[in-house]
Order: C-alpha cells, then sequence, then structure tokens
C-alpha cells in the first residue's frame, strides 16, 4: 500500500474566516502564497500585516498574523513607524494599485529610496476595484473602466505607470520583482519571489517589493478564465516580469516560470 | 510633575528646544517630523539627541507620511511624538482622525502661526479649532494643552505622553511662533529611562501562547460597533474632563470684569491683571491650561459674578464661542480679536477694558 504523503494544507498564517473577494479574483491566489511564505518561513508570531484601502481592505480579518489597518495610500510609512519600534517584526504591506501607485506614490517611493526593512506585496490589476472599477494609474491604455468609459487616451490621463521599473532606479530596494499570476508555473514562481522579498527583509537587507499582475474579471468586464489569459497575454506585454533586482545573489533577468 | 527645582537644571532656552527636551524627558524615543516654520529646532534638536539615548528621529517625506509613521509607532507601543506647524497640521488631519478612531496615544505640538492659507510665520491662536474640533473627519478630538511659557511648554509636553496613554487618545500642545522662538530660563526635568507604557493591544513580535493576535484598527462597519467605539471614546473624554482639566486664575477676588485668555495672549492679560489700576476697573483673568477639556466651571462661576467677560485671543473669534458656551448667557462676552501676527499691547487691551466697562455701566476711568 502506498505511503500516506501530506502534499498540501491550509497555511496556519491565514485564518478561516470567509473571504469577500469575488470568486475567480486572484487576491486569495496572493494571500495564499504570503500566508504559505509566513508558514514555511516559520515567522508567523513576529509578523505584523499592513492592510490598506482597496478590495483588499479587510486583509487583517484574512492574515492570522498581528496587523495594522491602513490609510490610503500610507501603508509604506505605517509600516516604516512600526519596523523603526520594531527591527525584528517582519512586516510586509498589501497594497493595490490605487492605494500604491496613486495616491500612495510619495510613500512608496520615499520607504524605497530610504531603503527600510519591510516587504511589499503590489497587486497590480489596472483597476480601482472596491469603488467599483474607476481607472487607475496602472490601466493599459485603451482599457475602459467606469471613468474611462471610451477607454484611456494619452490626451485624457497619460499613460500607465511601472512602478518595478520606476522604484529600480533608486539605491535604497533590495528585492524588486513583477510576478504574474496567471499560469500554475507563474504562481509557483510568484511564491519564490515572495519567499526571496521576505528573506530579503529577515537577512536586514532593506526593501523588498513584489508586484503581482493580477485579475479583475469583475470590473474588466470579462469571464474569469478570459481574464486570467488577459493577465498573461496583454497585462504583460505592458508589464514584463522580471527580477529586476535581487540583492542575496546579485541577480537581475527574466523571470524564467517554468524554472 | 513631582520632581523638587533641585533635581531639575535651571537653563536660558527657547520654546522649540525646551518642547523637545519636554519630550525627551517625558520618555519620547521616537519622532517623526517634516520642517516647517516656527518649529524647526524641535526636530534639529531630535535628531541631535535621540540617536545618543538609544531613540530614533527619522525626517519624513511629508507632514502627511509623518503622521503616518507616528501612528505605526504608536501601535508598536512606542512613546511617539511630532511636531509641526498650522499647515502641517492641518495636513495631518487625516491621520490624526485614524489614530483617534484607532484609540492610539501620541503627543502632537502646533507652533500655530498666521492663516489661512500659507499664511505667515509669526505667532496666532488660529488653530483653535483645528485643535479642539477639527482632528481630521469623525467625532474623535484633541486632548488639548495650552501652555504660556517656555516652562509650561517643557512641563506640559513632558506629562502629555502619560496623558495620553491614560486617555487611549492624541494629546495636541498647542502654542504659537512666539512661545516657539523666545527664549525663558526654564528649570528641566532630568531624563530618564522610563519603561515602555502598558500597551496590552500594541503589535510586534510576541508568543503566541501568552497573547491572542493584536489588530490595530478603525474600520467598523456593523453600525452598533461603529457606535460604542465612539461612546467608549466619549466616556474617555468625559472622564478627562473630571481628571485633567486645569486653569489659573489671576487677580481680583470681587472682579467686576473677567478676562479669558489662553497661551501667549494670557500673559498680555497678566500684564493688563497688574494694571487694572489705570483703568480703575477690578480685572480677574481665568486663564485655560486645557482647552479641551475646557474649564468651563469656573468660568461660569465667575461670569455670574461679573458685569462682563472680555476675551483675547489671536484668532478672529474662536476661542470666544468656548466661553460663551461657558457663560452660558451669564454676563455680556465681549472680544478682542487680533490675527496676521499683530497682537494688542497691555495698554490696547486696557483700553477694551474701558469700552466693555461703558458697555455695561461700570465705573471706569
Amino acid at each position: 500500500m502506498a505511503e500516506e504523503k501530506l502534499i498540501n494544507r491550509y497555511p496556519d498564517a491565514l485564518t478561516d474566516v470567509e473571504m469577500r473577494y469575488c470568486p475567480g479574483c486572484t487576491h486569495g491566489t496572493a494571500h495564499r502564497l504570503v500566508a504559505e511564505v509566513i508558514d514555511e518561513l516559520g515567522v508567523r508570531d513576529r509578523t505584523v500585516t499592513i492592510a490598506t484601502v482597496g478590495c483588499s481592505v479587510f486583509a487583517y480579518e484574512y492574515f492570522d498574523t498581528d496587523a495594522v489597518q491602513a490609510a490610503h495610500g500610507r501603508g509604506p510609512a505605517v509600516a516604516t513607524g512600526i519596523k523603526r519600534v520594531h527591527p525584528d517584526s517582519v512586516v510586509f504591506t498589501y497594497q493595490g494599485d490605487g492605494d500604491l501607485a496613486s495616491i500612495g506614490m510619495g510613500e512608496i517611493v520615499h520607504a524605497a529610496a530610504r531603503g527600510e526593512n519591510f516587504t511589499v506585496i503590489f497587486i497590480n490589476n489596472a483597476v480601482f476595484g472596491m469603488t467599483q472599477g474607476q481607472m487607475a494609474p496602472t490601466t493599459l491604455m485603451g482599457q475602459k473602466t467606469t471613468t474611462s468609459p471610451r477607454g484611456r487616451t494619452a490626451e485624457e490621463a497619460g499613460w500607465p505607470i511601472r512602478v518595478c521599473e520606476l522604484l529600480d532606479t533608486l539605491e535604497g530596494p533590495a528585492f524588486i520583482a513583477r510576478e504574474a499570476l496567471s499560469t500554475p508555473q507563474r504562481i509557483r514562481s510568484a511564491k519564490r519571489s515572495i519567499k526571496r522579498a521576505f528573506e530579503t527583509q529577515l537577512a536586514g537587507r532593506g526593501f523588498s517589493l513584489v508586484e503581482l499582475l493580477s485579475s479583475c474579471w469583475t470590473w474588466w468586464d470579462m469571464e474569469p478564465v478570459e481574464a486570467i489569459y488577459h493577465i498573461e497575454n496583454t497585462m504583460t506585454e505592458h508589464f514584463p516580469l522580471r527580477i529586476f533586482r535581487d540583492c542575496l545573489t546579485g541577480q537581475s533577468e527574466e523571470v524564467d516560470s517554468n524554472a | 510633575m513631582s520632581e523638587t527645582a533641585d533635581t531639575r537644571k535651571s537653563v536660558f532656552i527657547s520654546g522649540n528646544e525646551a518642547t523637545a527636551e519636554g519630550g525627551i524627558a517625558g520618555g519620547c524615543r521616537h519622532f517623526f517630523g517634516y520642517p516647517i516654520t516656527p518649529q524647526n529646532e524641535i526636530p534639529e534638536y531630535m535628531s541631535e539627541h535621540l540617536p545618543e539615548i538609544g531613540g530614533v528621529y527619522l525626517q519624513a517625506e511629508s507632514e502627511v507620511a509623518a503622521i503616518n509613521m507616528v501612528y505605526g509607532a504608536a501601535a508598536a507601543g512606542a512613546r511617539v511624538m511630532t511636531t509641526s506647524s498650522s499647515p502641517g497640521i492641518a495636513l495631518m488631519q487625516e491621520g490624526l482622525s485614524y489614530m483617534l478612531g484607532s484609540e492610539l496615544p501620541a503627543v502632537f505640538v502646533n507652533m500655530v502661526r498666521g492663516g489661512p492659507g500659507l499664511g505667515n510665520i509669526a505667532a496666532a491662536q488660529s488653530d483653535y479649532w483645528l485643535a479642539t474640533r477639527g482632528a481630521g473627519h469623525g467625532d474623535g478630538r484633541c486632548i488639548t494643552l495650552t501652555p504660556y511659557s517656555v516652562q509650561e511648554l517643557h512641563d506640559f509636553t513632558a506629562g502629555a505622553f502619560e496623558i495620553a496613554d491614560r486617555y487611549q487618545n492624541i494629546v495636541m500642545v498647542l502654542a504659537d511662533a512666539i512661545l516657539a522662538t523666545m527664549m525663558e530660563p526654564c528649570e528641566l526635568i532630568p531624563r530618564r529611562d522610563l519603561p515602555l507604557p502598558d500597551r496590552p493591544y500594541a503589535v510586534g513580535p510576541h508568543d503566541r501562547s501568552e497573547r491572542e493576535r493584536n489588530i490595530i484598527n478603525s474600520l467598523w462597519i456593523d453600525f452598533d460597533v461603529m457606535e460604542a467605539v465612539n461612546l467608549r471614546i466619549e466616556e474617555r473624554y468625559t472622564r478627562a474632563g473630571e481628571e485633567i482639566t486645569d486653569w489659573e486664575e489671576f487677580g481680583s477676588d470681587d472682579p467686576q470684569i473677567m478676562l479669558c485668555a489662553y497661551g501667549i495672549s494670557a500673559r498680555i492679560c497678566e500684564s493688563v491683571v497688574m494694571r487694572a489700576d489705570e483703568a480703575g476697573v477690578r480685572l480677574r483673568l481665568i486663564r485655560p491650561r486645557t482647552v479641551f477639556p475646557f474649564p468651563t466651571e469656573p468660568i461660569r462661576r465667575w461670569a455670574e459674578r461679573v458685569d462682563a467677560t472680555l476675551v483675547v485671543e489671536l484668532s478672529m473669534g474662536q476661542f470666544v464661542e468656548d466661553v460663551r458656551l461657558a457663560v452660558e448667557g451669564s454676563c455680556p462676552v465681549e472680544l478682542l480679536a487680533r490675527s496676521g501676527g499683530n497682537m494688542p499691547t497691555p495698554g490696547d487691551v486696557l483700553q477694551k477694558v474701558r469700552e466693555v466697562a461703558r458697555h455695561v455701566g461700570v465705573a471706569a476711568k
């Protein structure tokens, strides 16, 4: 008889609270990956989750860690305050594109420039989800949203911001990567980068950020599976997947999801 | 503060530096701030002194970031403060509201300057409403202390940390550009290592067998839970009213006119009371040392015995509203208001006293 082997389980770092995310949304995937990493590193009781404003506003209910709810865009400043009091804590912010790249652009850039020793999980789904589908700073050209009903044009709204590339101009960050929550291979790759980001923090090397290209089928007006293909086929064209910087290895390379 | 005078060191020092040293004496070891005149000597002082004693000074990229760093540090259990001046405090209001909603203690100092807008950098008291009413959106309010000397700036700032923890609330030290920049003799409270305040709700590394996880939050979707939070906060304000309302009285025991003023205006009014004979009117000054909670009771009590009340403030009629609420029609209330960095001389106030006396039929010289 074959030996029983546990190959998967519910992460300890997630509570069993029912999540409020739309079915088919990739927030659940991102939460699970972060929770698995917290478990694998054995840091749950040192971790402080910074929930921000957006669909993930209730993240403090889902991650089974200490948590602080931050005002819109201010997560990196709150994380800075905590980390400066408890350098031995493990702090991560969980921010969407509206929170991080619109209202919170000042806080994220300066936290990165200072090399603050915490981790940022950046969910980029190119739209304001919680407020019902408005244009985001990462909305693609031509993308229809509830505030760009004819599709985003440069004349009206300028161009989408590439956060990783922007932060990669700074000396402060120690780890920057962009991954996609599209295929199983890419999700495994995303987990490797999330773990790398937390390991960077644990090594005291400074600011780490993982951008996760995510789906919002609800406000993209697509079927959930179609939205996954949209990440893979369209978003990755404007937001190339890449490990921009890894201070632990000196690495900078295209993401190889088949590794 | 229980230190006797001989354990304190007497120095000649600016209000800003006395405030900074007061923070250190009160146990502050974390300071986040952003430069703005007229309080820049405070972050400069903190950047020099805090690292020497194991503390953290960090210059934020904006007041918006500074207040949120304060929020994080307070959530993590630290005695933390920031200082700013009017436009900067306005930028901090969102964070103030989050801290009030999350019931976190911290100390803020506002060296008020002229406004509205960019205004100027001269002394004003026009953030009275901002301090006592306008701590951002929602029902929260700042416990507000109003020093009138360099010594009080030092002592009130030091004492503010204990008050903040006792009521799990922001304490605002409300001063102005003159108090910030003038130099006076001041007896400094000795520095000592204070244990961290007892904050069972704080986040940070912990042993799960010793406590459940902590969540710092001001998001309450459920109506009843949200109301319960506001009722709990309100109960603390009621308790603060009973326990820490503070004021000083000076002048005639049988006054004809009550002067009401706080901060630098009260300094002017002290001189006026000493020169009351020049106007031939008996005066008594009521000087609030806290304006939230407000010393309603003594003002009401004297209002019933005087012919009129004169309020002196460096704003266009903010503080006077609280005085009127306290007086509740017991006597006429008149206002001497200056702004823009201008202030009345004691002679100007005496002239106004004569005018008020004439209005209510009190004989004056």
